[in-house]
């Protein structure tokens, strides 16, 4: 299939001979829409929007505060979706969720729903390779890109399906575990990007562990770029999660272009 | 109640929708197990452990005060009776064998009353293994009798803090930790639920619960008993005395779930902990609180095969609420002698209220556990009448 938009936008900032950015911002948190656009505006190449579920088994305690406090104030997947489709993001907007929300509207209407806001990719982390079938059929025929997650725990062999499958750029998982900061960058980051870059051509980003801008240019030595979420997301939840946040986001954003910009 | 299909699923439940991470795991797991029950060795290492240390075979008992009251001839399986209180023991045990055959060093364990939990800890301790154990917050309250006892048997007991802080939210942090420890951690995992191979690995280390009472009731009726019922949560002490009577049409298997955690009577289909089954959950797809009076049941989910069994017809399943829990627990302690664990009060109960449907006819009941961790709470709850 033909490239889509967010694997276009990441090959494009890779061509420059740049990395890509993509920060996680929860959606339904606060002012999160403007918080969608200034990291945008901050040098973002795509936007990773989390449509909160109330078991999120991949997510670490920054993410779950994040949602938990999103649920609570009522944010529901059709309103998010739904303010997506009204909101000019101005990059490939991608968003993460778990598979009952899909399930429970409907594999086919949830994809289309995700087409008509104009969102270019979904992650789904509690659907692996084998059990992606009619998500990613439904999918396909949206034109929604399924970004696929790569562990290290995954043999050779399993990783060439993967990236077979991936569409937009394959989620590499940094280290063992979920969603959540660290103190130094995990060996297996650097390990599971060489190991991806051997076998394929789509964009190779590291998400999980990622949170400084060094330790973002660390990985990017082998990686095409980042995924970073508990650190941005913190420091959202710190700053009161109101609309002067948004300010934090271009910052915390602003911050990793600008490393990754100098190498 | 036979092997599922080569993706996991119980016609059209199961699965495994987890975390890429632990999708290598779940087949090494699933390669260990049957590689494990196939070998003699295991089999009879596991058989001696039942045996010798859990004490198996756990008897029948024909419940004669309790069968004139009701005017139905009851039979317990006394799962009580096992080394540590519950059936529990039973997966337990294999697990832990099989996860040292494996070459992992390190058990983790969710537990919602405190039963598996105590039971994860047991065999850690009776093989040298590491053990951590994660209990919803609301549940260590409730049961700080078991707290005392993983701690005493050199478990670490961690709360779960998130969500409901009960069973549920104790499985979803028992993932994040696999997630992260894999290498060397074995999730022994209390129930028939979860990914792929764990609903069909736990009923078979339950297995042992039917195949005795099978036997113990044609040696005592001359056949079958005309119905089995067991509480269902995640279902597996239910799973384990069904399979010893599935195969035969003329036995009804029954399941009883709590009003408040009723994942089969009043959920819908839907995916969480890796597997896909009848799930309390809302138009939106977020997963709602369970709310019964026992810890052990207070799951919103159910274990695929049983979603399977209902779907099919082969198994039914009903709702009794708390109060009349609480009238079987007196009941049965009455007119028994024998404390239930809140959980079995709940088969307990819908035979109770159903005793003029059942009249006449023969009814096994899974005393899965005892009674002795509710005591403490239902000396509130029977504050003004005992």
């Amino acid at each position: 299939m033909a490239p889509g938009a967010l694997e276009r936008a990441l090959r494009q900032r890779r061509s420059a001979g740049q990395k890509c950015v993509v920060p996680y911002l929860t959606g339904g948190l606060g002012s999160w829409g403007a918080y969608v656009q200034a990291a945008s505006a901050a040098g973002a190449d795509a936007v990773e929007v989390g449509i909160p579920f109330s078991d999120p088994v991949m997510d670490g305690p920054v993410i779950q505060e994040a949602s938990e406090r999103a649920l609570r104030a009522g944010t529901t997947p059709s309103a998010i979706v739904d303010e997506l489709g009204r909101t000019d993001v101005g990059v490939p907007v991608a968003v993460m969720t778990y598979a009952n929300l899909v399930d429970r509207a409907g594999w086919t209407r949830f994809a289309s729903s995700l087409a008509a806001a104009g969102v270019a990719a979904a992650i789904l982390p509690d659907i692996p390779l084998e059990e992606t079938g009619p998500w990613c059929d439904a999918a396909d025929a949206a034109d929604v890109e399924t970004v696929l997650l790569a562990a290290p725990t995954a043999p050779d062999q399993r990783l060439e399906r993967i990236v077979g499958r991936s569409r937009g750029f394959v989620y590499a998982v940094g280290l063992l575990g979920v969603t959540g900061e660290r103190s130094s960058l995990a060996d297996s980051a650097v390990v599971i990007a060489r190991r991806l870059k051997a076998v394929t051509d789509l964009p190779v980003l590291v998400g999980v562990g990622i949170s400084t801008p060094e330790q973002a240019v660390e990985v990017c030595e082998v990686a095409d770029g980042v995924v970073v979420g508990s650190a941005l997301v913190r420091r959202v939840l710190e700053s009161g999660a109101d609309e002067a946040s948004a300010d934090v986001v271009a910052e915390v954003v602003g911050s990793f272009r600008t490393a990754l910009d100098a190498g | 109640m036979g092997e599922p299909d080569a993706t996991g699923r119980f016609g059209e439940y199961g699965g495994r929708f987890v975390p890429e991470t632990l999708v290598p795991a779940l087949a090494e797991l699933d390669r260990g197990f049957r590689s494990a029950w196939a070998d003699p060795a295991f089999r009879s290492e596991l058989d001696g452990l039942l045996a010798d240390y859990a004490g198996r075979p756990s008897p029948l008992t024909e419940c004669h005060r309790l069968s004139a009251e009701l005017g139905v001839r009851v039979l317990f399986k006394r799962e009580d009776l096992n080394h540590t209180g519950s059936h529990k023991i039973n997966n337990v045990l294999g697990q832990a064998l099989l996860a040292r055959r494996m070459g992992k060093t390190r058990l983790l364990a969710e537990t919602g009353a405190g039963q598996h939990g105590v039971a994860t800890a047991t065999a850690a301790a009776l093989l040298g293994m590491e053990c951590l154990v994660y209990m919803g917050e609301v549940d260590m309250a409730r049961q700080e009798l078991n707290v005392f006892r993983m701690r005493l048997l050199g478990a670490e007991v961690t709360p779960a803090m998130s969500g409901s802080r009960t069973l549920k939210d104790a499985v979803n942090e028992a993932m994040r930790d696999w997630v992260a420890t894999v290498e060397h951690s074995h999730y022994c995992l209390g129930s028939v639920m979860g990914p792929h191979p764990y609903p069909w690995m736990v009923r078979e280390f339950h297995r042992v619960i039917g195949s005795e009472a099978a036997v113990q009731c044609r040696d005592l009726l001359g056949g079958p008993p005309d119905v089995v019922v067991a509480c269902v949560g995640g279902g597996s002490n239910a799973a384990g005395i069904f399979s010893g009577f599935a195969e035969d049409p003329s036995v009804e298997l029954v399941g009883v779930e709590p009003a408040g955690g009723a994942a089969v009577g009043r959920g819908v289909p839907g995916i969480v902990h890796g597997m896909r089954s009848y799930l309390m959950q809302d138009e939106f797809g977020q997963v709602l609180e369970a709310h019964s009076i026992s810890a052990g049941l207070d799951y919103p989910g159910v274990g695929p095969e049983h979603s399977h069994l209902a779907t099919s017809g082969r198994a039914t399943y009903h709702q009794v609420d708390d109060g009349e829990v609480v009238e079987a627990f007196v009941l049965t302690s009455r007119t028994e002698g024998i404390i239930p664990a809140l959980e079995p009060a709940h088969a307990l109960a819908w035979v109770a209220r159903e005793r003029a449907s059942l009249a006449g006819r023969t009814v096994l009941i899974n005393m899965s556990g005892r009674g002795d961790k509710d005591v403490a709470q239902m000396m509130d709850v029977l504050a003004d009448r005992i």
